[in-house]
């Protein structure tokens, strides 16, 4: 008999469990020690999210809108588990995230283009970012993970430069997509009717699913996908073997990148938000992105769920009891998650060796209870 | 002119405590990309002693005790780092991360928590500090010279001092180059290491509580510390981590982060009609063009980021 706890799917699928729980248990003690009273209620509205609405249409509209909201997210964490892949820690996510924001904001609203050309441009933007830190890792030693912070703020201010020339006239908000650029708001095709009518679902939620599919494939069962993950493994290694190293840096980042910038586009082009111009923090998708990539076991399909979940406890974070708590109880929930994520490789290292342990028992019984056996039989 | 001196060596002193925070872990073996929650933390530290030290006392004495407030925030916090990475071997970039938002979400829960508890309708996440912050600085003739400039210039000597001329240093650093050797001559490099981490959180902490009270009395902790702690790191690796040359990086990126800040004081500069937004992205885009011409010939630790494991060799 195959012992159903061996298999890395499960194991991981289990590891990523034990991480929820603590990571809600560890935020409800934190919670406990900030206001004891309605500590439990309020990880309890987390949890629930779009459950806390007393009536079945707002409920399925906010369903939608967690939705809406999981699709960028997704990409962003797809962005990361690829590069991750290839050994690279892409943090520059959120930067390329940004890029994306500002190149389909601004193409719609200052060019006037189609939805299908603004989200090429956004992929385009982010591409060209992460192209940058591609570059620089592979023929300067640039380590991706300063350089990719350093494009953060860069990309955040470029943005919010470009930007402010499609911004409305008094508000620091961009120019809203559904008022002034309807034609590049991505179509919904009947989707918004499962959702009571929110108007902001779109196709663009099935085609993250796809990408994430795409993405496992590539990854999985082509040539391109094995040489990434080779490089990953052994970067000399892979040298040795004829794989052009470098260049597979670089196209893994411009991937990751475009990854990054699609989300964007995914959310921005249906109107559901406006980018504040003034803004002085990088878009927070692009870290939350790392925790459900971690979460998600590093596995595509896996992405799918963890996005769910993660952007999740982030609506829920809006029925908090607010004279009790801010709403960054889903940050903090979310963050100390991600820590726990750094246990992974020791939970099921755990796993693994009590496995073993109860295994070896096992054989050790049935060689005594044999032995035994066989001791009987000379009476 | 004397306002961008006071900026730009205020701003220096951020970066070369935290710089040197990060310069301890890494000589130790652990990367510490947590340095920008840290700093949040230490923040926190510093600040809320400064919010409920009695008004009154000698300045002395609240420079002493939000310093130690803030220390010590940032030293309990980096053991997170310390438990996760050096006992359980987990991977030090998802650990540093994870700290970084972990910092600024539990440091604006708590403030806010505290705000709305003093006040119902207060929901914001800021801390005022306008009386205590007083006995930081000091002017003189027209430039506020502010007592962390003296911190930084000590915490600079303690550094090279310790890394370069006593035993634990130069232990210290062996167990980021080669700790299986570090190990064979009977250096326990688990302690070396925990070591490393911690002294990186006090050095980070400092540079927190450091850096709210550069310019402005009060902080917003939704906003976090904007990215100064990976600026430090830059400042570190544009230092090939050595003390003495991290300082200098310090001071040219500390000049282009204050020129962000008083660059309309001056009648040339305003006049060339660059948007603040250009100014705001000067160090970042400083320091990738100097990694990139820096990183190839990198003196880094060897053995940094790869967790010890007693078994391999």
């Amino acid at each position: 008999m195959k012992n159903i706890l061996k298999k890395p799917a499960v194991q991981s699928l289990i590891a990523s469990l034990i991480c929820i729980i603590l990571g809600l248990l560890i935020g409800y003690i934190v919670l406990l020690f900030i206001n004891p009273d309605g500590a439990g209620e309020a990880i309890l509205a987390v949890v629930k999210n779009f459950f806390n609405s007393s009536r079945a249409n707002l409920r399925l509209k906010n369903f939608g809108n967690t939705l809406v909201k999981t699709a960028p997210l997704l990409m962003c964490s797809l962005s990361i588990l690829f590069a991750y892949k290839v050994g690279l820690f892409n943090i520059g996510a959120a930067g390329q995230y940004m890029a994306g924001i500002c190149g389909s904001l601004y193409a719609a609203l200052a060019w006037g283009w189609g939805w299908l050309p603004c989200m090429l441009f956004a992929i385009v933007c982010g591409a060209v970012l992460g192209a940058i830190v591609g570059l620089l890792k592979a023929y300067c030693n640039v380590n991706e993970v300063i350089s990719g912070i350093m494009l953060n703020w860069i990309s955040l201010y470029t943005g919010n430069m470009i930007l402010t020339k499609v911004k409305e006239g008094t508000s620091p908000y961009t120019l809203s997509v559904s008022g002034h650029a309807s034609k590049a708001l991505i179509p919904s095709l009947g989707m918004e009717n499962l959702f009571a009518n929110n108007k902001y679902v779109s196709i663009a939620i099935p085609i993250t699913v796809v990408v994430a599919i795409v993405i496992m494939i590539v990854l999985n069962k082509t040539k391109f996908g094995y040489e990434l993950k080779a490089t990953g493994n052994n970067k000399n290694a892979a040298k040795y073997a004829g794989m052009a190293e470098n260049r597979n840096i670089v196209l893994t980042l411009i991937i990751a990148g475009g990854l990054a910038g699609f989300g964007a586009a995914t959310l921005y082009l249906t109107g559901f938000e406006q980018w504040q111009v003034t803004a002085t923090a990088v878009p927070a998708m692009g870290f939350n992105g790392i925790a459900a990539a971690f979460l998600g076991g590093l596995h595509p399909i896996g992405a799918i769920f963890s996005s769910y979940f993660i952007q999740h406890i982030t609506n829920g974070g809006a029925y908090v009891d607010l004279t009790k708590y801010s709403s960054q109880i889903s940050d903090l929930i979310s963050s100390i998650i991600i820590y726990l994520c750094g246990f992974v490789l020791f939970i099921k290292y755990a796993m693994n060796k009590t496995i073993a342990k109860r295994e070896e028992k096992q054989a050790q019984k049935e060689k005594l209870a044999s032995e035994a056996g066989k001791g009987g039989d000379g009476k | 002119m004397t306002l961008l001196l006071q900026y730009t060596l205020i701003f220096s002193s951020v970066l070369l405590l935290v710089a040197l925070g990060g310069c301890f872990a890494e000589h130790s073996g652990v990367i510490n990309l947590g340095l920008e929650g840290i700093m949040v933390i230490g923040a926190l530290g510093g600040a809320l002693v400064m919010r409920y030290l009695p008004a009154g006392l000698p300045a002395i004495v609240v420079v002493f005790a939000t310093m130690g407030g803030a220390l010590l925030l940032g030293m309990i916090y980096s053991s997170l780092l310390g438990v996760a990475c050096i006992n359980f071997k987990a991977d030090q970039t998802i650990v540093g991360t994870a700290l970084n938002m972990l910092g600024t979400a539990g440091a604006t829960l708590l403030v806010k928590a505290i705000n709305t508890a003093a006040n119902p309708d207060d929901v914001s996440s800021v801390i005022q500090y306008i009386e205590p912050k007083k006995a930081f600085l000091v002017n003189i003739g027209g430039f506020e010279f502010n007592w962390f400039m003296l911190v930084a210039i000590v915490a600079l000597v303690i550094a090279y001092v310790v890394l370069y001329k006593t035993k634990f240093g130069l232990r210290l650093m062996a167990c980021g180059e080669h700790p299986q050797a570090a190990d064979s001559v009977g250096i326990n490099v688990y302690r070396m290491r925990w070591a490393g981490v911690l002294i990186s959180g006090v050095y980070g902490g400092l540079g927190g509580i450091c850096y709210i009270l550069a310019g402005v009395s009060e902080w917003k902790f939704e906003n976090g510390v904007a990215g100064f702690g990976f600026l430090a790191l830059a400042v570190m690796i544009f230092g090939q981590w050595k003390p003495t040359r991290i300082a200098l990086a310090a001071l040219l990126f500390g000049l282009f982060r204050a020129l962000s800040n008083v660059y309309s004081g001056f009648p040339f500069l305003y006049n060339l009609n660059i948007p603040s937004n250009v100014y705001n992205m000067m160090p970042y885009i400083v320091s990738l063009i100097v990694l990139a011409f820096t990183s190839k010939n990198s003196r880094a630790p060897k053995a940094e980021g790869i967790p010890y494991d007693k078994g391999q060799r």
